[in-house]
């Protein structure tokens, strides 16, 4: 049992838990993630560690809720327990001093660019940091992000917040801008896609991390598996993160719709539950 | 001479229990275990004792059967095999035991398994010793993985006062054993029990811990541990890599056993993780994991298909498995070897594609090549493709240890049976050493090495 120390609402979708695991926090870096099991009869879900901190032993977490489990887990408080945490998983994010670099996230992946964006910053980087999402409510951590960016680019879909439209576009002036090494994103996978193919025509070497369905989290099942540079790889050991420009994402996407009919079962089957209470 | 037949073991009718993931053996009643004990005829050089790797006592055991002195039978057995209820069940008994047994040579052998199992099961229900604490002699031992192989060595060094905490990535200990192996050939239940037995004796046991990840070998050692055994299992799965692999819909069997096995998919939405197989299922391979695939899937609804290059004669899997296969009615799609996954247009699996096989001349296995034969192709409409090929070393942990010397194949290099590494005060033993083997071996190999541990350190104190 973990004990949640700490509950904060980032948005109406997306909560932020500080939980206790010492030995966890000690190991944890930039980039890796872990597996989470709410309880008995629950799922074994991956979330990004968002932020770690070995002197108070915690680690944090950020969960949006999209179906049953991140729904479940988004509705804990502060001093539940979460019954299983496993990490840290895969591999930490390659960080050094690269010169220029573009760190992006696009909704709830601001929460795990920010270690990335902050390592990048004490290495010695010049980090231009681009953070969007659907509206202004959707947004946090911009403070965060400020404070260890060289820029700060707030975009949002509709203009209610920062400029109105896609994070791609401001990847795209920054490129044209300046000589940029290298660009981390982190966001829906459809993002990441475009992000990669702004990056393209300029080879430049894009970072995406993804968030393939997994299991064990440890390269047992190969249900992660993903396929990058026409090589089979697993994401929970091989990756999260990968050269983005050899990544296929639309297997990728087929891959992650696999169980879109099942969560819709699940979802349904926890409302009626909660009917039950209310009867 | 002793006319009495072997006994046959009670089983659920194969259209009743393809509809449940209960137990398909029924266990002996008292008095079939009795005419079974019956048959023994006590050999004094017990040839049947040779065939075991952890070498049960076997007449002795089956003697005080007949005597009626089970709790004491199954002490017996425990002298050498910690998990009897475990290996009375799924103890490939066919190619070990039961092979030498003296009456197999004319007739049927002594059913020496399903005899252990009677006596397993009898104590469960019935004894109510608890095992106790030995005195500590203050040397901590590190076991890395919960299977057979650890549970068996954490145990033997628990009950001669070794400290030991057990380390596993799962979230349950026990390894194949609540992943892979289907509730309906090893209920849970028992596992869960044995594994508590384990516990008894102050071994305790830290599951979300993957070695290698969250602290390493050496770390360990900085911890205060003197020795540490490795036995974390065969489990990489593999794929034939062909086109559509990638399909929605297709699972290695690893992922989709650990769906159904240790995350209880078959209960879904009762349990949250889902399973998805659609109505018609292809497996491919002709082993034990094929095999406990194959009649998972058709437990969940579906019309299955086993897929295998050869013929039945040259499967893997153990005779018992398959003849329990096709009394399901999982049809045996042999001399077939698929070539491509077709998909639909959501990217999911829509059918298999696949070659018609001929045997040729034996090759360096023995076993008859197949040959492709031109012109066969066919395709089989499925919804979705379960490959059960075998499973190679996962390098996880292996990889992040400097020095651990590894083979060709990523399996760990043991320079003596007791299980030792390159590695100084560092053990190993299970699949990751032999590569995918049995759970008798992966015991038989732990109790080596804790013999091993025990002889090293006491010297040492
Ligand atoms: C390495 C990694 C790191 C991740 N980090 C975070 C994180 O920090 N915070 C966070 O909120 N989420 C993260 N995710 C995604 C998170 O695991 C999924 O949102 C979660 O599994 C959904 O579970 P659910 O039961 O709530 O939803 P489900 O009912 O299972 O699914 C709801 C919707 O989410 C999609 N989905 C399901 N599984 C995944 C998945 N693994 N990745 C993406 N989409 C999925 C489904 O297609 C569906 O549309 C990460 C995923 C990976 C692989
Ligand atoms: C589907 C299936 C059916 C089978 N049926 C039979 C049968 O009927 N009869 C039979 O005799 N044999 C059978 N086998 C084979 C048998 O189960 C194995 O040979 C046996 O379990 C091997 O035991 P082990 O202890 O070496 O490893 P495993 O049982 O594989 O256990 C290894 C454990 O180590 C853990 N682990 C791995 N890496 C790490 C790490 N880095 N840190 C911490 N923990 C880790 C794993 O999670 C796992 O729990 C079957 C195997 C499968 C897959
Ligand atoms: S442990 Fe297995 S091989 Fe040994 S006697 Fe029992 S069933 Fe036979
Ligand atoms: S060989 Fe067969 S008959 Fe002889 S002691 Fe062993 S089990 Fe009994
Ligand atoms: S999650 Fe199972 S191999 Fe990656």
């Amino acid at each position: 049992m973990y004990q949640i120390i700490e509950k904060q609402v980032l948005t109406p979708v997306s909560k932020l838990f500080v939980i206790k695991h010492p030995q966890l926090a000690q190991k944890a870096q930039a980039g890796q993630f872990v597996i989470i099991r709410l309880h008995e009869k629950g799922e074994r879900i991956p979330l990004t560690i968002a932020d770690f901190d070995a002197k108070a032993g915690t680690i944090s977490l950020v969960v949006q809720e999209v179906g049953k489990t991140s729904q479940e887990m988004g509705a804990l408080k502060t001093s539940d327990q979460i019954l299983d945490l496993i990490g840290p998983l895969g591999y930490a994010s390659h960080i050094q001093n690269y010169g220029t670099v573009i760190c992006i996230g696009g909704g709830l992946g601001i929460a795990p660019i920010y270690p990335i964006a902050r390592a990048l910053k004490k290495a010695g980087n010049r980090v231009l940091s681009i953070i969007g999402a659907r509206n202004q409510e959707l947004l946090f951590w911009e403070d965060k992000m400020r404070a260890v960016s060289d820029e700060l680019y707030v975009v949002t879909d509709d203009g209610s917040s920062g400029r109105k439209g896609l994070v791609t576009e401001v990847q795209k002036e920054l490129i044209n801008k300046e000589k940029i090494q290298k660009v981390f994103a982190i966001g829906p996978a459809i993002m990441m896609k475009f992000v990669v193919e702004t990056s393209r025509p300029h080879q430049l070497s894009t970072i995406v991390s993804l968030n393939s369905i997994m299991i064990d989290g440890t390269g047992m099942c190969g249900g992660c598996r993903v396929q990058v540079g026409g090589v089979t790889k697993f994401a929970c050991v091989d990756g999260p993160e990968f050269e983005g420009l050899d990544v296929d994402f639309d297997n990728l996407f087929k891959r992650l719709n696999y169980y879109r009919d099942e969560e819709k079962v699940a979802i349904k089957k926890q409302h009626l539950c909660r009917l039950d209470n209310i009867k | 001479m002793n006319k009495t037949p072997r006994q046959a073991i009670p089983e659920q009718e194969p259209a009743l229990r393809i509809k449940n993931f209960e137990e398909v053996a029924l266990g002996y009643t008292e008095e079939q275990a009795l005419l079974e004990a019956s048959r023994c005829l006590q050999c004094k050089n017990s040839p049947c004792v040779s065939g075991c790797p952890v070498q049960v006592q076997i007449p002795k055991f089956i003697q005080l059967i007949k005597e009626k002195k089970y709790l004491e039978s199954a002490k017996k057995i425990k002298e050498t095999n910690a998990l009897p209820a475990v290996c009375g069940r799924v103890c490939p008994q066919e190619s070990q035991c039961e092979k030498k047994c003296i009456l197999g040579i004319k007739g049927e052998p002594v059913a020496i398994g399903r005899l252990e199992r009677f006596v397993a099961d009898y104590e469960r229900a019935h004894s109510t010793e608890k095992v106790s604490q030995v005195k500590s002699n203050h040397v901590k031992v590190a076991i890395v993985g919960s299977g057979p192989a650890g549970l068996t060595c954490a145990a033997d060094l628990a009950k001669k006062g070794f400290e030991i905490t057990v380390f596993e990535a799962f979230h349950q200990a026990g390894g194949v054993l609540v992943y892979g192996i289907p509730e309906f050939r090893l209920p849970k239940s028992i596992v869960q029990k044995e594994i508590e037995k384990v516990q008894e004796l102050g071994v305790i046991i830290k599951t979300n811990m993957v070695v290698g990840k969250i602290v390493d070998i050496e770390e360990l050692f900085q911890q205060g541990y003197q020795a540490i055994f490795i036995g974390v299992g065969a489990g990489l799965p593999s794929f034939l890599n062909i086109p559509g692999e990638d399909l929605g819909g297709v699972y290695s069997a690893n992922e989709f056993l650990t769906r159904v096995n240790l995350m209880k998919a078959y209960k879904f939405p009762e349990y949250d993780t889902p399973v998805k197989i659609g109505q018609k299922v292809a497996v491919v391979g002709g082993g034990n994991v094929a095999m406990d695939s194959a009649r998972s899937a058709k437990r969940l609804g579906a019309e299955v298909y086993l897929i295998y290059r050869r013929t039945q004669k040259e499967m893997p899997a153990r005779t018992e498995e398959s003849h329990h296969a096709q009394e399901e009615k999982i049809i045996f799609q042999i001399l077939t070897n698929p070539i491509e996954i077709l998909g639909n247009e959501q990217g999911n699996v829509k059918a298999i594609k696949c070659l018609k096989m001929e045997l040729g001349t034996p090759d360096e296995s023995g076993r008859r090549r197949p040959i492709p034969i031109p012109g066969s192709e066919f395709i089989l409409e499925v919804d979705s493709v379960i490959m059960a090929l075998g499973n190679k070393s996962n390098p996880l942990l292996t990889t992040v240890t400097p020095g651990l010397e590894l083979n060709a194949k990523g399996n760990i290099i043991v320079k003596n049976e007791a299980g030792q590494t390159s590695l100084a005060n560092v053990w190993a033993a299970g699949d990751i050493v032999t590569g995918a083997a049995t759970v008798i071996e992966a015991m038989g190999a732990g109790k080596k090495a804790a013999q091993s541990i025990m002889t090293q350190f006491s010297k040492v104190n």
